[in-house]
């Protein structure tokens, strides 16, 4: 660990009307890792990963209580600008949600509406995110087809390239993989494994052989509450809480 | 030997059949009542229908005129309804854009909104001609193309707006997150997902809303006037073709009234052709829609 913290969460608590959704969550999120969040369904990952982009103010009867800080600043404090948090972040969804309009739009998208480059700059652009997000080879000869048109698999990586393309620090996935077939799968794991060299990622699941295979750092969530959190190896070999140790073995889930 | 399940079994294969029978005849029924309307209007209009009927303003006396042809009702038509669906698409869609964007699903504005927009839908069409009748005398404005739009665009309102609505409540909310995710304000996300996302929907609310004002004769008698010339700016009076086959149709010579069955098929081919042409630009639309 570099001692890096871009993301700490500070007492989080999230409630749905009378339902509380997360329970005074502190973690600190390491730099240039992947943070696996486990957890059984229903047990507040996705709740954790949209508090940390601010897509939680846009449901209906949701109240925070806590502190999000990024580089330094609370991301829920009255000053902070929603759309330049957001913009920090590049979300992968569970299923992956093109936007109506053609592939090289996708991912124009971000820049044209940030203003990040020139028009000329914009289609260089496209193709580099593109190429990171390993899609490049299978649209170059199409990128003025609706997103629509491609499979659910190169959607997921689409919107990756959507994602990295407004140049964000942190990269979100909640459960990225849950729609796709093993061999897309595989290819989107990849590519967060790649990506982890320059960005901050944070990925929820539920499968715990993909958090064997992706997690530096781990932490399981148990009805709202955050149980457990450390360096994955050390979490996978010995977890310290009893409810851990239940959920790794199977015995709840 | 016949067992209560068998007896069970051919009743509800009656019923089955007697709803097909009812289902059937339905179709029949509509569709042969369409055929009987535009096959009436089609043949009694033959005797007038001639390319003059299309290019002249009427010849030989106030809008009874036996010469010349409905082209003031014919322009004067596609004028007014023209301006009163951009008016009230202008209105439309931002109000539209508020229900689905700046406001949540459970919304308490939202859902008054939403109702009062369905009452105003139900009101009669001479309401809003009265209204509108009421108005111009408050302001002091005639009867003129620019009153009758403002009018026709009330009466469309409601229309448009509630069938724009509802295709953009069909937006899955996902994809207005996948945009708010990516930094867009509301507002982009807006003109940039939701217009899109729910173009061809907006294209068919439009066109309803536009077959309903180009058709309506009672909301324009007030405000509209009538005139044998066609408008040339917005103050001036204008001839509809709703009033032309109404007032054609009232007169006892038989001439006329044939004039009347012409303009009622002027009219609904005007409406056929919109909406063909609603039709192909829509599959355009279509393209880029995420399912």
């Amino acid at each position: 660990m570099n001692g890096e913290t871009p993301i700490s969460i500070r007492d989080l608590s999230v409630f749905y009307g009378d339902l509380q959704a997360l329970k005074d969550v502190n973690l600190d999120i390491p730099a240039k890792k992947i943070t696996v969040v486990i957890g059984p369904s229903g047990c507040g990952k996705t709740t954790l990963l949209k508090s940390l982009n601010r897509l939680l103010d846009a449901a209906e009867g949701v109240r925070i209580r806590g502190q999000v800080v990024l580089d330094g600043e609370d991301i829920y404090a009255a000053r902070t600008e929603v759309t330049s948090v957001r913009k920090k972040m590049g979300l992968l969804s569970q299923k992956p949600q093109v936007l109506p309009m053609s592939i090289h739009d996708n991912v124009a998208y971000g820049p044209r509406i940030h203003g990040l480059g020139s028009k000329k700059d914009l289609d260089r652009r496209v193709e580099h995110y593109l190429k990171m997000a390993g899609l490049w080879e299978e649209v170059k000869g199409r990128l003025r087809e609706p997103a629509s048109v491609l499979s659910v698999g190169q959607q997921q990586r689409l919107c990756l390239a959507r994602g990295l393309a407004v140049e964000p620090e942190i990269l979100l996935g909640d459960e990225p993989t849950s729609a796709l077939d093993p061999q897309s799968s595989q290819n989107v794991e990849r590519r967060l494994m790649e990506l982890k060299k320059e960005y901050t990622v944070v990925v929820v699941t539920h499968i715990l052989r993909q958090a064997r295979r992706l997690a530096d750092y781990l932490a399981f969530l148990y009805m709202g509450e955050l149980v457990e959190h450390g360096p994955a190896a050390e979490v996978f070999a010995a977890p310290r809480d009893p409810r851990t140790r239940a959920y790794l073995t199977g015995e709840i889930s | 030997m016949r067992t209560v399940a068998d007896g069970r079994l051919g009743r509800r294969k009656r019923a089955d059949l007697f709803f097909r029978v009812l289902a059937a005849a339905s179709a029949v029924a509509v569709l042969l009542s369409l055929v009987l309307i535009l096959g009436t209007i089609l043949w009694k209009s033959v005797p007038a229908l001639s390319l003059s009927m299309l290019t002249q303003t009427p010849r030989g006396g106030f809008y009874l005129g036996k010469e010349g042809g409905i082209l003031n009702a014919i322009l004067g038509s596609l004028y007014l309804a023209a301006g009163a669906t951009v008016l009230a698409f202008l209105l439309s869609l931002p109000i539209a854009l508020y229900l689905n964007i700046y406001k949540g699903r459970a919304s308490k504005a939202a859902a008054w909104t939403r109702f009062f927009l369905d009452v105003l839908w139900g009101v009669p069409s001479i309401v809003y001609g009265v209204f509108g009748f009421i108005v111009m005398l408050a302001i002091g404005l005639r009867a003129s193309l620019l009153a009758g739009i403002l009018t026709v665009a009330l009466l469309e309102l409601p229309i448009m707006c509630r069938a724009i609505d509802e295709v953009m409540r069909l937006v899955p909310p996902e994809l207005k997150e996948a945009s708010a995710s990516l930094g867009a304000t509301r507002f982009e996300t807006a003109m940039r997902v939701m217009v899109r996302q729910s173009a061809p929907g907006i294209l068919t609310g439009v066109l309803l809303a536009f077959g309903r004002g180009i058709g309506d004769a009672a909301s324009v008698l007030f405000t509209a006037g009538f005139t044998d010339r066609v408008p040339t700016s917005l103050a001036d009076p204008t001839a509809t073709l709703p009033l032309a086959i109404f007032f054609q149709l009232g007169t006892p010579f038989p001439e006329v009234r044939q004039r009347a069955y012409a303009s009622a098929a002027v009219l609904t081919l005007i409406i056929l052709l919109i909406s063909l042409a609603g039709r192909a630009i829509g599959r355009k639309a279509t393209r880029h829609v995420v399912k």
